[in-house]
């Protein structure tokens, strides 16, 4: 990638993010992909609390923070009142959110955007657990892992539910523009935002960002296991047009098992104390596979 | 300008259509319904040139208003009841944001039991959330509320609730004058938002920062001290109102004053309520019975001074609630009250009628009139 002063991206240093925070460096090629001409919605949450510090911000295009599950009404807001303006041919509107705000507490009204197919591209920032109030499960966190409202112990593996599947959510809405990435391929958000903003009608790019301390993991991890996860088959990289599935990122032909990424994180170490977690590998292992299968991973 | 015989929720979307707000944002509930149908209707026949996006809930129609008022363009939306508890973190929001939304609350009773009628309990309940509330008593006023509603937000950057009764008021029929948009204009002219306070890719600015308790406070008490001082723009603004309209509300835009200049008992109300109030008030006054009425019109910010001066003069004071802060007493009650505090040593007694869509009877009111004198001062419901 080509140096960039660091004051000539779109969103400035100075915030007060983790150091090495998966979610910042996928924020910043996904703004400097739209461009200046570009309103942004935020919802509450890391990304929010980080970058915008009264009275600073670290934002060079206009962004809004209203509430945690609303930016896509927000969104909508924004929309309609450059229409009115005569510029929204003319400024794209993005909307982003994390986890908690995509897949849990803002879930009805990313359905209500989609219905409409306002003309909005929303990001959607994983860190697979609540991460801005302590590391507590959402709706997005793997099946098994640690999290402060999931804990491993006498009575439990950890995580009892599933993954949500946002992207066949998505796609229910009939999403014209569908794409998933992780902060390990940041040249892969870049294309991806670009193409997203070709179409005219809601856009929707799921991309997976490592969290340091919700994780357990060191600060220089956070596109090494970007990349891992896509090369397990457990974060599977796509992309849809239309409702067609137009490109997949390809496992390596020696993929690496599942728990070459799970020992990587404290959130999955129980898993690697007894049988019963073995079994759980497993069944992780299994998710890998079926991602392969459903989505052509090979 | 002639009168015309109007349904109240058709006189509000006539109203909003003349006013041109250029997103307009909503989701049914009952009584709101019609207005919001009445929008929709009028941008498909191309009567309007607003953006109307139907939403997925309350919740969402409040934030669209937001996000579109952001972006520097007038914006509307209607509610009730559920709805507006459901848009109450929006509405917080939109004030601390300092949005000149304007919103009309069809006011109604609040689940459990769930009822669809009228009272007052749920905009009364966020009266805290950094609005400006007012009510009207007919549906003119209500009407004359949402043309100076208008421009008293855009004027303050504060957002504006114009209350009207659910069916007392919006599913009434009633003689109104809807002003034209030529002379809505000379009151109310285009809206010019601040330049440095808006969503502009040529002028990037953040909007709702997270603010640490080294600045939160001083922002909060800013908020508090211009809806304090909102009172003297809507007494100016009232009085601009006289000149353009040949009308205006009540006497100053905050309150109204009815045969209270010698009366020994005063009641206190607002809303739909205050027209019976005025008959009752009429049939004692023939009696000569010294009563009058004291109708509130801004509710936030509330006339603590202008209330004081005029129930100085009353020996009992009774305050006619459609609400209540469950356990205590009726919500205006309890303003009156502070109000008072301190300067008016005579009882306050708090009343509470017509929760649910009660009728609420001449009856009533002089039953109330005949408990004034009593020496008890618990609150006391009155259903018949």
């Amino acid at each position: 990638m080509k140096y960039i002063n660091p004051f000539e991206h779109l969103l400035n240093p100075g915030h007060t993010a983790c150091p090495g925070c998966g979610q910042l460096i996928a924020a910043r090629q996904v703004i400097d992909a739209c461009g200046k001409n570009t309103i942004i919605a935020n919802a509450t949450g890391c990304l929010e609390v980080t970058t915008s510090r009264h009275p600073t911000s670290s934002w060079k295009v206009p962004w809004i923070h209203s509430l945690f599950e609303n930016p896509s009404a927000v969104g909508t807001g924004i929309l309609a009142a450059l229409k009115q303006k005569g510029l929204d041919k003319k400024v794209n509107v993005l909307v982003q959110g994390g986890d908690g705000s995509t897949f849990d507490i803002g879930l009805g009204l990313i359905s209500g955007m989609w219905e409409r197919g306002d003309n909005i591209l929303y990001v959607c920032y994983d860190t697979e657990v609540y991460s801005n109030t302590g590391y507590q499960a959402s709706g997005a966190t793997p099946h098994d892992a640690f999290t402060r409202t999931s804990w491993p112990g006498k009575k439990s593996l950890g995580n009892a539910f599933f993954k949500k599947n946002m992207v066949e959510i998505a796609l229910a809405h009939k999403v014209p523009y569908v794409a998933t990435s992780t902060s390990g391929y940041l040249e892969d958000i870049k294309r991806k935002v670009k193409k997203a903003l070709e179409f005219t009608g809601s856009k929707f790019i799921h991309i997976l960002t490592p969290c340091i301390p919700g994780w357990g993991i060191n600060d220089n991890q956070a596109i090494e296991l970007g990349k891992l996860a896509q090369k397990t088959g457990f974060f599977p990289v796509i992309e849809f047009v239309n409702g067609e599935l137009v490109n997949a990122m390809k496992v390596p032909q020696a993929k690496p098992k599942v728990e070459e990424y799970l020992k990587q994180h404290i959130r999955f170490k129980h898993l690697f104390a007894d049988l019963q977690g073995k079994e759980q590998i497993a069944v992780l292992q299994k998710i890998c596979e079926d991602n392969i299968r459903i989505y052509n991973l090979k | 300008m002639a009168k015309q015989i109007l349904e109240g929720s058709h006189a509000v979307a006539e109203i909003v259509r003349r006013i041109k707000p250029a997103v307009v944002s909503a989701y049914p509930i009952t009584p709101q319904t019609h207005i919001v149908e009445d929008l929709a209707k009028m941008k498909a026949e191309g009567l309007a040139d607003f953006e109307y996006v139907n939403t997925e809930s309350e919740f969402a129609a409040a934030s669209v208003v937001l996000g579109a008022s952001a972006t520097g363009v007038r914006t509307y939306t209607a509610t009730s009841s559920q709805g507006l508890l459901l848009m109450t973190e929006v509405l917080f929001n939109i004030a601390g944001l300092r949005l000149p939304v304007v919103i009309t609350c069809a006011n109604r009773a609040v689940s459990s039991p769930i009822n669809i009628w009228n009272d007052q309990q749920d905009s009364v309940t966020i009266r805290d959330a950094g609005w400006i509330q007012l009510y009207g008593e007919t549906n003119q006023e209500v009407v004359d509320l949402h043309i100076l509603g208008f421009k008293l937000a855009e004027s303050l950057m504060l957002p504006v609730m114009i209350n009207m009764d659910g069916f007392a008021l919006t599913h009434t029929y009633e003689p109104v004058e809807i002003p034209s948009e030529n002379l809505i204009r000379k009151y109310l002219p285009n809206y010019n938002p601040p330049k440095d306070f808006i969503l502009d890719v040529n002028n990037p600015r953040s909007l709702g920062t997270f603010a640490t308790p080294d600045r939160y406070m001083e922002i909060r008490q800013e908020l508090f001290e211009d809806v304090a001082l909102a009172k003297k723009e809507i007494v100016k603004l009232n009085s601009e109102f006289q000149k353009v309209f040949g009308r205006g509300l009540g006497e100053d835009g905050l309150v109204e004053q009815y045969k209270t200049k010698d009366a020994e008992i005063i009641l206190v109300a607002m809303g739909s309520v205050c027209g019976t109030i005025k008959e009752v008030v009429d049939k004692l006054r023939n009696k000569n019975q010294k009563v009058g009425l004291l109708k509130i019109i801004s509710f936030r910010p509330f006339p603590d001074d202008e209330v004081c001066v005029i129930l100085s003069k009353a020996k009992y004071i009774g305050v006619v609630d459609k609400s209540i802060s469950i356990g205590t007493e009726g919500i205006l009650a309890s303003d009156i009250k502070r109000a008072c505090y301190g300067k008016i040593n005579e009882p306050i007694k708090s009343f509470v009628v017509g929760l649910g869509g009660r009728d609420v009877t001449e009856k009533m009111i002089g039953k109330i009139v005949d408990l004034m004198k009593a020496k008890d001062n618990k609150t006391q419901f009155i259903g018949s």
